[in-house]
């Protein structure tokens, strides 16, 4: 951006009206506009869902969802941010729990309230098939639910949308939690070496390596064969 | 409809002509001379003019960057008199400075050492989780292949960091790299797996066998929302929207909790501990040479500041890591990153005219050179609207080399952004650039996690030595496990055999005394705590390459 021939819109912070530069994301643009985030900013780079937004732009009565860090600014848009949403994580202990439906009734018995009406879908700024995984999990599918809600970030605007008042995302959590430790289980290749390394195998060799001449050490790496 | 513009897609053609003819013949590895010339001659370690030897305290006569030495020779936040040490708000075994990787591994390792959750407290000035450990894309290094060992992981690192790492940190950094999967695999970290059940293995820049572990292109997330999770099933307690500014003492010279902020009251508090550990993280949001950063908002290097003010050691902040591939283009993710994984799955960088300059797994350090070489000493970069030189990442091939839909399955968080701005990685090359992405050095650690001075721990991103002068992919996400348990264990042990004495602030007068006498006279006060991007700051690159 070089401020020259830069083309500036009118957007609404929080109902304030603001002249921004039109190429600028939603997060930029607050910072333009003046504010310094205390809440409401995180990762800046899609990754961490502290910057979830509703806007609606203009001339549409459709509230839509965003995050404010991978969004572009519009002419006439009204935003504002919900840095965070009320929700009640249950505690448990993952050692003790069986992978199936029962499991998330017993924590998160609202789920059955699902009304199958989609909102959360539409919510998700994601596009991650929200209502497919918490069916999934009603019906006991932990796979399916894992893998459906892989990509979630936890930003809460799914929950915030809700009808039904379910947290989909902690059901996510769950469910990833449940598949990977009690259905897939460990990796054995893992267990063996951690077995090898506890018993001793590799000390000598990098003491061996770790007391080296630098010079040594150096023509060893040079010469190391590589496979990949 | 494709995001790039006209003439950048004629050079897409270009790119599409040479992809089976590139894909058929590679490039050669540099031999070390080759790396050692291209280093010196393009790494921005090496550019002149944009460090300086560090003034004051026991670390004075290191050579860092200036947006570092700004932060140390700097005046401490607090004036001693606004506190009351008398007035406790936390009496602790165990305070923990830092939510990311680091920091939760810490308090899960506390809590497992037998210390009273309520005996332990997390501050966090932002929210629980909030971290570049999140951000991490690509995965996480640990010697557990059948065809791999610790002691070749060990000769990688040191290699990498070029022979310049702390032996004994490496050591400890690959013997426990497989027991740390263990560890997230019983905690129920979904690893990407083979269909048999082992887990998929994949390169990295450096490495010498596949020992890449991965959760699709979403690792950090993954292995952070985990630890998290497990984190509030303990009920350990912690207070977010709250930085440490100083740390506190005592009449021992001991390491005795720190002086918070409450960013909601803006009001001070004490929280006095037998064991502090920083796992503050590093200095993206320094921009470094004006670089633009991967780096989470709250990325502003306050481990150094506090840690220095009470003496500590600190090591090899000369070097810097800049991730050879940020995104160059859309202007509104420039200095994103594009995770080098894309890369050890066969996408290649290539110039303006679809040829390939440099093999796509050289170090970061060599791999970020030759790309900057390539733009600017060959001008053989493609030069944006705005002014700033990339060359293509050719992703296309990934799917080429291992079927339609391995992008979308694999890659969903690069596919999502970069779709974001109808550019399409499936069909479109990504257009990158080097970024800042890591502080490479930092305080000095023992194996135990201990500072240089008592009471203190530290562990992650904000520590020294692990990494020497460059880090390798993977190898950060593993650091910060493996020292966040050891500091959490340790910090334990100690706080079950010591005593806090007097508490004082006398560290702050003494650090002002350092600055009067080296004749630094300034209004900058740290830690920052938050970046300034208010107002036009927001617009800004400062990056000059020549």
């Amino acid at each position: 951006m070089n401020g020259k021939d830069e083309k500036f819109i009118t957007i609404y912070i929080m109902g304030k009206k603001h002249m921004v530069p039109a190429n600028l994301t939603i997060m930029k643009a607050m910072e333009y506009a003046g504010h310094q985030f205390r809440r409401g900013a995180g990762c800046r780079g899609g990754f961490c869902g502290a910057c979830s937004t509703i806007y609606r732009t203009k001339g549409s009565y459709k509230l839509q969802v965003a995050l404010a860090c991978q969004k572009i600014v519009e002419d006439g848009m009204i935003v504002t941010q919900i840095p965070f949403s009320p929700a009640d994580k249950k505690r448990y202990d993952i050692d003790r729990l069986k992978p199936e439906a029962n499991t998330f009734l017993e924590y998160y018995p609202e789920i059955s309230r699902c009304l199958a009406c989609n909102t959360c879908t539409k919510a998700c700024p994601q596009d991650i098939m929200v209502m497919d995984y918490v069916q999934a999990a009603l019906r006991g599918d932990v796979k399916e639910a894992a893998r459906l809600s892989f990509d979630c970030i936890g930003c809460g605007l799914c929950a915030v949308r809700c009808p039904a008042e379910i947290v989909p995302y902690n059901i996510g959590q769950l469910a990833r939690r449940l598949y990977s430790k009690h259905v897939v289980g460990p990796a054995s290749h893992v267990l063996n070496r951690v077995k090898e390394v506890n018993e001793g195998k590799f000390d000598e060799e990098i003491n061996k390596l770790k007391n080296m001449p630098k010079e040594e050490l150096q023509n060893l790496y040079n010469s190391r064969d590589i496979k990949v | 409809m494709s995001g790039y513009p006209d003439y950048m897609q004629e050079s897409i053609r270009l790119v599409e002509k040479t992809r089976s003819e590139r894909l058929e013949k590679g490039y050669p590895l540099m031999s070390a001379e080759e790396k050692s010339e291209i280093l010196k001659k393009w790494h921005p370690d090496y550019k002149e003019g944009t460090k300086r030897l560090l003034k004051i305290g026991p670390s004075a006569g290191q050579l860092m960057p200036h947006e570092v030495a700004d932060i140390l020779e700097a005046h401490p936040i607090i004036n001693p008199k606004d506190i009351d040490l008398t007035d406790i708000s936390f009496d602790l075994d165990i305070l923990i400075i830092g939510a990311g990787g680091a920091g939760l591994s810490a308090a899960l390792l506390a809590h497992e050492s037998g210390i009273d959750p309520d005996r332990i407290l997390m501050v966090q000035k932002l929210r629980l989780g909030d971290a570049n450990s999140k951000m991490s894309q690509g995965g996480i290094q640990a010697a557990d292949g059948t065809d791999d060992s610790p002691t070749r992981h060990f000769l990688d690192i040191m290699g990498g960091g070029r022979f310049t790492n702390k032996p004994e940190l490496v050591e400890v950094l690959v013997k426990e790299g497989p027991d740390v999967i263990k560890w997230h695999e019983s905690l129920g970290v979904m690893y990407d797996k083979n269909p048999d059940g082992t887990m998929k293995l994949e390169a990295g820049g450096g490495t010498s066998r596949r020992r890449m572990h991965s959760c699709k292109d979403y690792t950090g997330l993954e292995i952070t929302r985990v630890l998290v999770d497990e984190f509030l099933n303990r009920e350990i307690p912690y207070v977010e929207f709250t930085a440490a500014v100083e740390l506190l003492m005592d009449d021992k010279g001991q390491v005795a909790g720190s002086v918070l902020f409450n960013m909601d009251s803006d009001e001070y508090l004490v929280a006095k501990a037998k064991s502090t550990i920083l796992a503050t993280g590093g200095f993206g949001r320094l921009h470094i040479q004006g670089y633009e950063t991967t780096n989470h908002y709250g990325a502003t290097a306050d481990g150094l500041p506090l840690a220095y003010h009470v003496g500590a050691y600190l090591r090899d902040l000369d070097s810097t890591q800049f991730h050879p591939t940020g995104a160059a283009y859309p202007e509104q993710i420039v200095g994103q990153l594009a995770t080098e994984m894309l890369r050890s799955r066969g996408a290649q960088p290539v110039n303006k005219f679809g040829q390939l300059f440099v093999h796509s797994l050289e170090t970061r350090d060599a791999e970020s050179s030759a790309i900057i070489r390539e733009c600017y000493e060959r001008n053989n970069g493609i030069i944006t609207p705005t002014g700033m030189r990339g060359v293509w990442l050719d992703t296309p091939l990934i799917d080429l080399i291992h079927g339609s839909g391995t992008i979308e399955r694999e890659f969903s968080a690069m596919y999502r952004m970069w779709g974001k701005f109808d550019i399409d990685i499936r069909r479109e090359p990504m257009l990158v650039f080097p970024t800042l992405h890591y502080q490479n050095g930092g305080v000095e650690i023992n194996t135990k996690c201990e500072t240089s001075v008592p009471g203190l721990y530290a562990a992650g991103e904000v520590c020294g030595g692990v990494h020497g002068k460059n880090r390798l992919m993977g190898n950060s996400q593993l650091d910060l496990y493996v020292f966040g348990r050891r500091a959490g264990r340790f910090a334990a042990e100690r706080a079950k055999k010591i005593e806090i004495g007097k508490l004082t602030l006398d560290h702050v007068y003494r650090y002002e005394r350092w600055l009067s006498e080296a004749g630094i006279k300034t209004d900058r006060r740290a830690p920052l705590i938050l970046p300034e991007y208010r107002g036009k700051r927001t617009l800004e690159h400062k990056i000059k390459i020549l």
